[in-house]
Formats: structure tokens, sequence, C-alpha cells
């Protein structure tokens, strides 16, 4: 069986080589690239200086083997990939980036920009690690005037305020878009598969042209309306609701979210970086837009803060939104914060929210597909029975 | 595609890495045949093997070999189910009282924490390695040179404990090879490997949460000294079905009595 698409979705699926060819003219008109990791860079800030921001590649199990000439195969797939492609420079939006913004997310990302910076130059956002704290604000507001300086720098070009207010109005409004199309799969009929949702979300971080992106998910968003309206939907009436949390998934990444949609569920909220942590909160768009972008990005629910508070909220809320039946916590191996945060998560699933929970920790290798599909099938079984 | 038999016969198959089961129920759920073939590099031509002359009317896979049964189309009415699932609904059958159910199979250990009626309630199941399996086992048997059915009863032969710490099947032959090489009777360390995949064992049943009675199926059932030290570590006796690799094929049987007649 084939899912329904959306007549606008191949421009999707097509969308990061457009954003190649956008971004070759774009350089050789003067503008500056900026490579980024991680949905902590201030993007707002890249674009007011007239640069434009790219997803740097990072989730493919291919240039893991090169990665691992310097760094240690127990470390997680997404820093060994990241590196992997830029060591092999076998990522073209690497090679067409004139520098790299870094974030102290993890430790194994910190020590791996010290590497990275020998590659290409390098930015490095020191982030704090508490949310709610006067001290923390401070040192974030601080980093980001760090990081106007060196674009400034980097750029030649001055950012003003006026400037940052534009991009921030732009960047919300591509925000609300994308929660948009999220919050149409909260009932029935689902006209979005997880799986190209995912693929929607991800191309968002491959524009040149914000308003243009914006214009294409409008039209997204209108189709998908009218699909739902006429009943389409790409899952029978009683596929289990799935929320999938952890670890950023992308194309490449995508073996979990596959398996729960090949066994007969739909993802029908994808909580992680790739989905709602990146346009669930909007930038306030009065006041001192340096402490507006500050306070927005500060408030990221990922685990490499602590507490971290604000992830357990967003679940529990989108849990309600979504009708989840089912919450499948998916880690990167390695990746400390998140694999400890499972416990919580888990608690927090089975004993507040009553809903059956599953922790899968794996890479990007196919190697544990076979007893993945199992567990999996066996968690839709007790989901079902729920 | 066989032969469809009207006589409401259902039929469970459970298709793992070593062997193939079937299990065939009257539609008042009574055994009436079960048989056992290996699985060969020909999982499906054992399949029809097996199959033969038996003309149920519907069937449920379950195993490694769930998915290509089904494609394949070899008997219809079917359909499949996990390995967890069926080896909860046949244990539940077998014992009702059961609140537990480990099965440590050819590749890969479970352990189901069972409601009423067979019901899956919470589930642990080892991903990505042979670490506690029976291919452990087996791994260890042959480099021990000891037939895998004799294995159990000659680690119960040793004298004293010696500690295997590795789980990982190539470091623990190294650390078997080298206690050999320090003169070590092979029964003393055999008894260290089975002591070593309890261990695991034991980890994997707290992580659940482990309510008695226990009940232990799945072809590592059949090693006696798994189900001593087993019994050992938990204080208590455990029940061990009298045919432990038939209790996958009996769930699936049972699911499918239970589509067949719509309850």
């Amino acid at each position: 069986m084939t899912t329904p698409k959306p007549p606008c979705f191949p421009r999707f699926e097509n969308w990061a080589e457009k954003s190649l060819l956008d971004l070759d003219t774009a350089r050789r008109q003067g503008t500056k690239i900026a490579g980024v990791f991680c949905t902590y860079a201030p993007l707002e800030l890249v674009r007011a200086a007239g640069a434009v921001p790219v997803s740097l590649c990072g989730k493919k199990q291919e240039p893991i083997s090169a990665a691992e000439k310097h760094l240690p195969a127990n470390l997680c797939p997404l820093i060994k990939s990241s590196y992997g492609y830029a060591v092999t420079d076998a990522c073209p939006f690497f090679a067409a980036s004139d520098f790299i913004l870094g974030e102290t997310t993890c430790d194994g990302k910190k020590k791996m920009f010290e590497l990275l910076q020998e590659i290409k130059p390098l930015h490095l956002l020191h982030l704090p690690y508490l949310q709610d704290d006067a001290t923390a604000l401070a040192f974030w507001v601080d980093q980001i005037q760090r990081m106007q300086t060196f674009l400034e720098q980097t750029t030649g070009q001055r950012i003003t305020r006026d400037r940052i207010q534009r991009e921030i109005h732009d960047a919300n409004r591509v925000r609300r878009l994308l929660k948009k199309i999220a919050y149409l799969a909260s009932d029935h009929p689902v006209p979005l598969s997880g799986l190209d949702a995912m693929r929607v979300f991800e191309s968002s971080s491959f524009v040149v042209n914000l308003p243009e992106f914006a214009g294409l998910l409008e039209t997204l968003v209108q189709e998908l309306t009218e699909m739902k309206a006429r009943g389409v939907s790409v899952c029978t009436d009683d596929a289990p609701r799935i929320l999938l949390t952890g670890c950023p998934v992308g194309k490449g990444s995508d073996k979990v979210l596959k398996l729960i949609e090949d066994s007969g569920a739909v993802v029908v909220c994808l909580e992680n970086c790739t989905g709602f942590k990146n346009f669930d909160l909007l930038v306030e768009e009065t006041g001192d837009p340096f402490e507006a972008l500050a306070r927005r990005y500060l408030r990221t629910p990922c685990s490499c803060m602590t507490p971290n508070q604000g992830r357990f909220d967003l679940i529990s809320r989108l849990t309600q939104d979504f009708k989840v039946q089912g919450i499948v916590d998916q880690t990167w191996q390695c990746c400390h914060t998140y694999n400890v945060e499972a416990h919580g998560i888990k608690k927090l699933a089975e004993q507040t929210l009553k809903v059956p929970f599953l922790h899968i920790e794996t890479d990007y290798s196919e190697s544990d597909t076979e007893q993945l599909r199992t567990r999996i099938e066996a968690f839709l079984e007790v989901v079902e029975m729920n | 595609m066989l032969h469809i038999d009207h006589t409401g016969v259902v039929a469970g198959i459970d298709i793992g890495s070593r062997s193939i089961e079937l299990v065939v129920l009257s539609p008042t759920g009574e055994i009436t045949r079960q048989a056992r073939l290996p699985t060969t590099f020909a999982p499906l031509r054992q399949c029809r093997e097996i199959l033969m002359g038996v003309g149920a009317r519907r069937i449920t896979a379950t195993g490694y070999g769930r998915k290509l049964f089904v494609e394949n189309d070899i008997l219809n009415p079917c359909d499949a189910i996990t390995e967890i699932q069926a080896y909860a609904l046949g244990a539940a059958r077998l014992y009702p009282e059961a609140r537990t159910i480990l099965d440590i199979g050819g590749q890969d250990t479970k352990v189901v924490s069972l409601g009423p009626e067979g019901r899956v309630l919470k589930f642990e199941m080892n991903d990505r390695c042979a670490a506690g399996t029976g291919k452990f086992l087996e791994i260890m048997a042959t480099s021990l040179q000891v037939p895998i059915e004799e294995f159990g009863d000659f680690a119960l032969a040793a004298d004293k404990q010696v500690q295997i710490s590795s789980m990982c099947a190539v470091f623990a032959e190294s650390e078997a090879t080298s206690l050999m090489g320090r003169g070590e009777q092979p029964q003393n360390i055999a008894l260290g490997l089975h002591l070593a995949i309890v261990e695991r064992t034991m980890a994997m049943l707290n992580r659940v949460g482990l309510e008695h009675p226990l009940c232990f199926a799945g072809g590592v059932a059949h090693n006696r000294c798994v189900i001593r030290l087993l019994e050992e570590r938990l204080k208590t006796r455990i029940i061990v079905p009298t045919e432990p690799d038939m209790v996958g094929a009996l769930g699936a049987a049972r699911y499918c009595l239970r589509k067949e007649t719509g309850q």
C-alpha cells in the first residue's frame, strides 16, 4: 500500500537538492554560509548578518568508519557521522559552509568541535546548563552577543536591531506553519505519516529564502486540510498513535520511525529536535531582540539541560493533544543525557500519563533491525491491548 | 498453497532460528498434534514439510520467520504475532497462575510480565548480541567439545565455581581457553559459563519486576544446569514445561483459535 501524499510533497523531498543550487547562487552573490549542527544556534542572528544557515550532514552510517580513525568507537553515531562527513569531505553543505557554528550541548560534541576547527573556521556557543536562572540567562545573552561580533566580522555586515526583529518575525511565521502542519495529525484522519512529516520538518533546516519556504508550507497546510476534509488518511482508523521522543532523527537515521510505521502504527507526533523542540517555542517579537532570542533558545527542552522539566511538560502536553497511545523514546548509543533521562520519561509515561512506553537504544547501523522489529511489534501489541 | 480443511482445526507455527515447532488445536482448544523440525537454511521448505497433511483451517505464525511465512502465503488465512505475545499466550494456557515468563531461545532472551489471560503487561528483550542466549551456550559447548544436549549435565558435574566475567561469546571463549590453559577442569569452566548466563538473566528479570510464579520456556529451558542455578538464585521453584520449546507455537495456535472464533 502506498501512503497518500499531498501534491506539493515532492517539492519537500527534493528540497535539500534544490537548496544546494540556491546556496551556490547565494555564494556567488557574496553571501556567507553558516554550517550548523544543533537547534540551539539562533538562526535569526545568522540571517540578520546576511548569512544563510544550513544543517550539516550527520545522519548516515557511511562516514562513521572514517571518523573512528580519530574518534572512539563508543561515541554517539551522530557525532561520529558528523565528523566523518567533515573529514571525508562528503557533505556538500559542509563544503559550501564558510564557517561552522558549534554549541557545547554535550562533552562528545565539545571535544569533536576542537578537532573540527582544524578543518573549518568555527565559532563555539557555550551553553549554560540551567534554564530558569538569571545568571544563566545573562551568560547566554553574552554568548549571543559574542556570536554577533563573530558574525559581523565574518560577513562584514552590521547586524541591526531592526534586521533581527524582521528575521524573528519571519522565523516565527515558519514555526507557526510547521506547528500547524504537525497538529493536523492530532486527530483522525491523519493526512501525513510520521516519516513524511519528518521530511517536511527536516527541509526547514535547508532554507535559503525563508519567505519562499513559508509560502510552500502554506500550500502544504492547504492541501493537507483538504485531504483531511475528504477523509484521506495515511493509516487505518485503529492504527496505534505513537509519539516519538529522544535523540534527533532524519533521513538516514530513521530506521526506528520506519519500523514503527511499517508495523502498522502511525507516528502522530515527533517530539525530538527535528520535530516539536524546533518549532514549539516562538521568539517574542517585542523588546530587546537579543534577550528575546536568548530566552527562547535557552528554553529548548534538551536533555543537556539540568533539570529538564520542559521536556516532561512538553511530552505531557503533546500526549494529550495528539491522543497518543504509546511513547517510544529512541536514543543513540552513548548519548548519556538522553539515555539517563529515559528512566524519568518511562516513569512519566507509565505512572503519570498511563501510556505504554518503549525505550530503544540503537545506532545508525542495520545490525539490530530484526530484533528491533520484534520489540516494536510486541510493543504495539501491548498498545493495542491497552 | 497447501490444502485447506474445513474441520475447524487451527494451528500455530513458531519459526525460530534453530527449530520450527507446530501445534494444532481442535475447535475446543485441545492439542491434537505437535511437531518439530530443524529450521535449516530452507525455512520455507521446512514449514511446508511440517504442515504436510495437517489441513488447518487457519494458522498463526510467530518467531523470526513469521514475516517470511505470511508473505509467502503458505496457508491462508494466516497472520503473525511476535514471540513475546506467543510465549505469553502459550504459558498462560499451560499455567494460568504464572505471572512472569522467561524465554531463552536460540538468538535472544525475553522476559514478559503476564496479566490475566496471557496479556503482555511489560517485556524486556536483548537487542544486539548472543550474550546469554542458546547460541552462546552452543558456542561454548562446541569450544569445550561437549554435545549441546549434554552441556547442562556436564556443568552440573563441576566440583567448584570459577568466574567467567565476559558475556561476549568471543571474549568468554577466550576466558574459557585461558582457564583451560591454567589446568582448570572443563566441568568447572562449563559451570562458570552457565553462571554467567544466569547472572545476565537475573538482571533482565529484575528490570521487568519479577513476580512469581515464573515459567521458564524456550530451547534453553531443556538445560538442567540453567534451571538449577536460576532456582538457587531465586530461592524458589520455577515452572518448566515438559516441552519448553513448544510454548510459542502453542501460544500462536491459541491466538489463531481466538481469531477463528472471533473472541
